[in-house]
């Protein structure tokens, strides 16, 4: 999978052009986004060229330890990013770390172990953002979601607690519904995926001139990698988070 | 005097800026006690405390002679059991719920016994509790707690949403299980006319104040 293509600063220029549209029909339908497009645009510039020269330097002194670096410092954005969309699950940072460092260590320990990949900054950096930022988004989504379902079930949480039933016990429809809908976009979309979109992987390894059936493959690998990656991410979040919700003495916490 | 089942002292408890409790003193003798006065009055959140859904910010409460707090939460629910104000029955059959409270309290799951001491008849038992009408659905909470067989009920209100019959067989029933099972009952009611019915003892509360405790025949002369 020796492939490589040269992309020009002009070409990405060029294609500023489609961002222009973007603003103009923000504009000219007042969606009010104009100022958020220039916020993304220059963002993604500014962040996606920074790490390209990270990705450079990394691959050039091709140590493990800079990878783990740089997979830290994913790890740790990626749970202070998730926290802010969970707002109401009181000490989301923690669960969601944990859960962030679970799901990529695990997924890239078995597919290097599984000898899918080699254990190079080559294989192991792209692979693990992606892991890391699909285990951020479930993560992110599955306990939002928990934190809706402990507002809108408190009555039926309390009354089974008065029931005797442990905290565990009583959350776990709650926590059911948090993990499910933490992974259940990943699994629709693998679904569908090649019918109605093609993947990120496999447009850019078909861009860069690979052979469609190396893309194909890769792809695959990279889809069921994330299956695990968000399964691993949504169930240590919301097994770590909703216990936050609740006292020692298996009183749900006044908020 | 009967015996002292919960004994409240100096109990006081704030939400936001609010004295919910305010340093209530007071105490609850076995028998049937009934809690009354005006919305907003603190009674659910007295009787939440009761079985230690949440803990008052200051004072102590004890049941039979020991700190409330030094039983183990789960083991206390179970015997001193809270029906909720609102009915809040978990996804499912009437009789899954009923099998689920068994479950926990480790008794055998008979429904159909449970649903006619709370006024239900037993075909209820497969019904859906989404499709329940709120009475309905109260019934089936009570019938749940019943199955526990717990020492002490503790019920909020249970009659709000139901009709004079249905409400006439729910206290037919509490009037049955304190004499038959000598259950005790502390209930809740906006009602002066059920606190005659069915206490023998009447707690008077106001502003998170209990202004007023003691026989019925003096409370509610
Ligand atoms: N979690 C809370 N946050 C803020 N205020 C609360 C909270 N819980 C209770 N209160 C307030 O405390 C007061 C007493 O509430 P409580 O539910 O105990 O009243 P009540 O006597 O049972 O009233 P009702 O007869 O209407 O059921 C009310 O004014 C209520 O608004
Ligand atoms: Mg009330």
């Amino acid at each position: 999978m020796s492939t490589s293509i040269h992309v020009s600063t002009g070409q990405v220029a060029a294609t500023l052009a489609l961002v222009a549209l973007a603003a103009a029909i923000s504009l000219w339908r007042k969606a009010d986004l104009e100022r958020d497009i220039g916020i993304a645009t220059l963002r993604s510039f500014v962040q996606l060229t920074a790490i390209g020269y990270v990705i450079t330097l990394i691959f050039e002194a091709d140590t493990l330890w800079l990878v783990l670096a740089l997979l830290v410092v994913m790890v740790v954005f990626g749970a202070l990013t998730a926290r802010s969309r969970a707002k109401k699950v009181p000490g989301a940072f923690w669960p969601l770390l944990v859960a962030l460092a679970t799901a990529g260590a695990t997924t890239l320990g078995l597919v290097v172990a599984l000898g899918v990949f080699e254990a190079t900054a080559r294989y192991l950096v792209p692979v693990g953002g992606m892991v890391i930022g699909n285990a951020m988004t479930a993560s992110a989504v599955a306990l939002n979601r928990l934190g809706d379902e402990m507002e809108d079930s408190r009555g039926r949480i309390e009354a089974t607690l008065a029931l005797g039933a442990t905290a565990t016990e009583a959350a776990a429809p709650s926590v059911r519904r948090a993990l499910r809908s933490g992974m259940i976009a990943l699994v629709d979309s693998t679904k569908t995926t090649g019918l109605i979109f093609f993947p990120g992987t496999m447009v850019g390894m078909l861009l860069a001139g690979a052979d469609p059936t190396d893309a194909v493959r890769l792809q695959l690998i990279l889809l069921y990698a994330l299956l695990g990656s968000v399964a691993i991410a949504g169930l240590v979040a919301t097994t770590l988070a909703y216990r936050n919700f609740f006292t020692p003495a298996q009183q749900l916490r006044e908020l | 005097m009967r015996r002292v089942l919960f004994e409240l002292l100096d109990v006081s408890l704030a939400r936001g800026e609010r004295r919910v409790l305010d340093s209530v003193s007071v105490g609850i003798p076995e028998g049937a006690t009934a809690i009354v006065g005006p919305s907003g009055a603190g009674k659910s959140t007295l009787l939440r405390l009761l079985n230690r859904l949440a803990d008052p910010d200051a004072g102590t409460i004890s049941y039979r002679d020991r700190p409330l707090d030094s039983y183990d939460p789960l083991a206390l629910r179970r015997e001193v059991s809270l029906v909720p104000q609102l009915p809040a029955l978990l996804e499912g059959t009437v009789a899954s719920n009923i099998a689920y409270a068994a479950r926990l309290a480790g008794k055998p799951a008979g429904p159909e016994h449970c649903l006619r001491l709370a006024g239900l008849d037993p075909d209820f038992a497969a019904r859906d509790v989404s499709k329940l009408s709120v009475g309905e659905q109260q019934r089936a909470m009570l019938a749940r707690a019943l199955v526990q067989e717990p020492a002490v009920l503790l019920l909020d209100e249970p009659t709000s949403a139901l009709d004079h019959a249905a409400r006439d067989a729910i206290e037919a029933t509490l009037a049955e299980l304190r004499r038959e099972l000598e259950i005790s009952v502390v209930l809740v009611s906006h009602d002066p006319e059920q606190a005659r019915r069915l206490g023998d003892w009447v707690v008077r509360m106001q502003e998170g104040r209990v202004t007023d405790s003691g026989p019925l025949a003096e409370v509610l002369a």
